[in-house]
């Protein structure tokens, strides 16, 4: 199956791309919204700032396609700042709008703990998951970033504790979403890459 | 639920091969770093941090082809850096496969450097790396792989790394690097009780029991290790099932 990845101009694609051919998935960068528009299942990774991301998305006339194909039902998995741009807006950038399919807000990581949030950590889950399943429950994702949005349920699936409880895994429809990186998180992390191409297909 | 303390094994690399120096002096040849890459994401390393550690201008081209190849060995996350001066060679080492960058004299002479890298690609893939020397109570950083002293506090440089954009402190003591005599346990818990960022410790791992120093009483949150590892006399394996055992919290692999 073929896996469109979303190039908004920054961003780590080539280790999210070698981990999606490494499970068996065809892949190709997107830039053009028609590519989006074609495209029957999308990857949406980010690193970085989130003004510069959702900034990114929207000059390069990305956003409304984005909307459109998440509307249609493409299945598409949002990966660390590709999760907080599904969110209203952000701490980090108050003003930019967010792509809004789920309707709350990105925060910063509480003051009393370290900030960015690096490192290898585990997952409370909350509900039946499609991104972790036959994952053991005590494995540990790679997470590098210092905002997060608070685990609310019914989108949360997974939660992880850094100060507060803040969603890792989201699932909401065709939308799914991991604040982790799984193309860093070793075998697991493939296996999570691999449950979204098996569950798109 | 807790954040694993990391192990990382770290590759100097000079002329496309890893090397091992002394006290930062006295270089030794200890292989091919896609295999070693290979190995360690195969055996449990947290990361990977490549050095150049010549950082000539002529060898930069060298430098980030080895970056590539290393990058295409690695599912997990991988720092490089040595020489870097400008966002461009930065934005080159990234752009060739590394998810962070580590920036250490440049920095020292020019601060701003930290703070051009965090803006366009964010703290989470920038890491000060300071060469501290015990001069006086906390320490010095020492610049030009530990060969001149830049006159900066160490606890100083670390704050204001951090408030320019720094995502991690990689912290080695040239006092301890390549002696096996242990990380230098309350350097590394002085500068960690200064940041809010992580802390990587490094210079002087010898045994399983120098990792679980550093991890206690040094409140470090990632040890760092380069000549234990490349030369098979620990795996990266057995040292975390021994911090396990210790009550630290490890990823264990599977």
């Amino acid at each position: 199956m073929k896996i469109s990845i979303i190039d908004y101009g920054a961003g780590n694609l080539p280790s999210v791309e070698r981990a999606l051919r490494g499970v068996g998935a065809e892949t190709e960068c997107v830039t053009r919204p028609e590519q989006i528009a074609a495209a029957s299942a999308l990857v949406l990774p980010g690193v970085g700032h989130f003004s510069a991301f959702v900034t990114g998305l929207r000059e390069r006339n990305l956003t409304a396609a984005l909307r459109d194909a998440i509307a249609r039902g493409v299945p598409i998995l949002g990966i660390c700042l590709g999760l907080q741009a599904m969110f209203a807006c952000s701490a980090e950038a108050p003003g930019e709008p967010g792509l809004d399919l789920i309707h709350e807000s990105v925060q910063a990581l509480p003051t009393n703990v370290k900030s960015p949030l690096i490192g290898w950590n585990q997952l409370r889950r909350l509900r039946e998951s499609i991104l972790l399943r036959e994952i053991p429950h005590d494995v540990h994702f790679y997470f590098a970033h210092s905002y997060a949005a608070a685990a609310t349920e019914p989108h949360t699936v997974a939660a992880c504790d850094h100060g507060f409880s803040f969603a890792a895994v989201v699932e909401q429809d065709n939308l799914m979403a991991v604040q982790f990186h799984p193309e860093k998180s070793g075998d697991v992390g493939s296996r999570v890459l691999r449950n979204f191409l098996e569950w798109a297909q | 639920m807790t954040l694993a303390r990391r192990i990382i094994p770290c590759l100097d690399v000079d002329a496309g091969r890893v090397v091992k120096g002394v006290e930062f002096a006295g270089l030794r040849d200890m292989g091919d770093p896609e295999e070693l890459a290979a190995r360690y994401n195969s055996e449990g390393a947290d990361e990977l941090i490549l050095l150049d550690i010549t950082a000539s201008r002529d060898g930069r081209a060298t430098f980030l082809e080895t970056v590539r190849r290393v990058a295409q060995q690695l599912n997990i996350p991988f720092t490089a850096g040595g020489g870097i001066r400008r966002l461009e060679d930065g934005n080159a080492v990234l752009r060739a496969g590394a998810d962070k960058v580590t920036v250490n004299t440049a920095a020292v002479l020019r601060p701003e450097l930290i703070s051009e890298l965090a803006a366009q690609f964010g703290s989470q893939a920038v890491v000060l790396s300071m060469d501290v020397k015990k001069t006086h109570a906390c320490g010095e950083v020492f610049i030009c792989g530990g060969a001149e002293s830049s006159g900066r506090d160490a606890a100083a440089w670390a704050r204001e790394g951090v408030s320019r954009g720094a995502g991690e402190i990689l912290l080695t003591s040239i006092d301890r690097d390549g002696t096996c005599s242990g990380f230098d346990c309350i350097l590394t818990a002085a500068i960690a009780a200064q940041v809010s960022v992580p802390v990587i410790a490094s210079g002087g791992a010898k045994t399983f029991e120098d990792f679980l120093a550093v991890f206690g009483e040094g409140k470090a949150d990632a040890a760092l290790a380069a000549s234990i590892f490349h030369s098979a006399e620990h795996s990266i394996g057995a040292l975390k099932t021994y911090l396990a055992g210790c009550g630290v919290p490890v990823r264990l692999s599977r």
